[in-house]
């Protein structure tokens, strides 16, 4: 046969992209359980880490069942919408909306007898997106109208690509573990969020933390995604329920 | 003695990285820490040899008009299979490689060994070109990451090696180590080092 001709480079491309593309279905739809298994596990790795759960991806599952005792959907408003499943909820195709149609994702936990509300937040670091969950413990001796969830028990956050050794360090306990009892309402019950501060944090402040040094367009990303993420939620942690 | 030569000469005398300086990007990107390095590395090693091996099986049939499209679908193919794997048995590992397993399909030394090497030898030879210039490359990887990772962060592996006492006395982990730049730097001393081992590479 002559390798030359027109005719046979047709036909030898065609055949060899059909090989191809036939091999790439196999292996994708062969490996797509494992992998969305993978995400699945992660992400209850990261809302159990927020509680202060020590996870391994082999426990996750088990953990996760055992202090997650429930999840719903919240609009703006504080009105739970029903139909949508929190844990499927795609943050940043949230976050593209308009503020008010976001549909917010909230966890429920039980740990040593304390409640507490797990919800995420996403947004923009330097380089690509930064995200995290907080926990919050539930105080009941609050009067009526003032937040029932105001204290930070513990965050996780991640990020896809920040620089090493400076933004990338937000993932790091060091970061993370000053947020621990900080409040985002004030005694008047006024939403100020958590502010991360360039130069030092004021210790007496129950709203500031330590930005990184080296690392202030990931730290002002970080404030950024905790100011917008969090505002939302405001009126169903006020809400007397 | 020939096709261990195939696979020994890469290792030192045309080392991909620092004799023949391809696939210079994904060393610097990847050699951060060990683990990634190593997994990269063998992804490498698989996707060499394997593209080498299936080229020279059909190398008398490839159109030549055609040669670099098919050998690039047959790259291309066999990296995604591994992205797909990786994804879904080593989660971790693969979300700190990120594209660059993708960007595998880009790496120099591939289309250099496909073109020069499979397209006109059989295919046992061929895959076991593949299989040394992979590990030629590997062999580079694991000697930056494991350089990096112990000035850089003081642990292999991921387990911490520099005791806690040298930290109190004042010794501190190198950031630069982390960042490109002191890849690029390391790789230039690896080479020197070489060369000035191995007397043969020195150009006249």
């Amino acid at each position: 046969m002559n390798v030359q001709s027109n005719k046979y480079t047709f036909i030898y491309s065609t055949v060899i992209v059909l090989i191809v593309a036939t091999g790439l279905a196999v292996v994708s739809t062969a490996l797509q359980p494992a992998q969305v298994k993978n995400v699945e596990v992660e992400k209850k790795q990261n809302i159990l880490t927020s509680l202060r759960v020590q996870t391994a991806p082999t426990n996750a599952d088990n953990l996760y069942s055992q202090f997650v005792t429930g999840s719903f959907v919240l609009n703006r408003k504080g009105e739970k919408v029903s139909g949508i499943d929190p844990f499927e909820i795609n943050l940043r195709e949230e976050m593209k909306k308009p503020a008010g149609e976001r549909n917010l994702p909230v966890f429920e936990a039980l740990k040593n007898d304390s409640s507490f509300l797990v919800i995420p937040v996403y947004g923009k670091g330097l380089w690509g997106p930064i995200w995290g969950y907080i926990s919050f413990l539930r105080d009941d001796s609050v009067t009526t109208g003032d937040p029932h969830f105001n204290t930070i028990y513990g965050v996780m956050f991640d990020h896809k690509g920040e620089t090493p050794g400076l933004g990338a360090e937000i993932n790091q306990p060091f970061f993370m573990v000053p947020f621990r009892g900080k409040t985002i309402f004030d005694e008047r019950g006024n939403f100020v969020s958590i502010e991360v501060v360039k130069g030092g944090a004021d210790p007496s402040s129950r709203h500031q933390v330590d930005a990184i040094s080296g690392g202030t367009i990931t730290s002002k990303g970080l404030q950024a995604m905790l100011d917008s993420s969090l505002i939302s939620y405001q009126t169903y942690f006020k809400m007397n329920n | 003695m020939k096709n261990l030569k195939l696979i020994l000469n890469p290792l030192n005398d045309e080392n991909p990285i620092t004799v023949q300086v391809l696939g210079i990007c994904s060393a610097l990107a990847v050699t951060v820490q060990m683990k990634p390095a190593i997994v990269m590395a063998l992804s490498v090693i698989v996707v060499t040899a394997f593209s080498n091996l299936i080229i020279s099986l059909g190398r008398n049939t490839i159109p030549p008009r055609i040669r670099i499209i098919v050998q690039l679908v047959v790259v291309a193919f066999l990296v995604i299979v591994v992205d797909q794997v990786l994804k879904a048995y080593v989660y971790d590992v693969s979300k700190k490689l990120s594209v660059f397993v993708g960007l595998i399909i880009t790496n120099c030394i591939l289309m250099g060994r496909l073109e020069a090497f499979a397209m006109a030898n059989k295919p046992w030879a061929s895959f076991l070109d593949g299989i040394g210039n992979g590990a030629g490359y590997g062999l580079i990887l694991v000697a930056l990451s494991t350089l990096r990772e112990l000035l850089g962060s003081g642990s292999l592996m991921g387990y911490q090696v520099v005791p806690d006492s040298f930290y109190r006395i004042g010794y501190m982990d190198n950031g630069m180590m982390i960042l490109p730049p002191m890849a690029l730097i390391t790789i230039g001393i690896i080479i020197w080092l070489q060369r000035g081992f191995n007397r043969k590479l020195i150009e006249k």
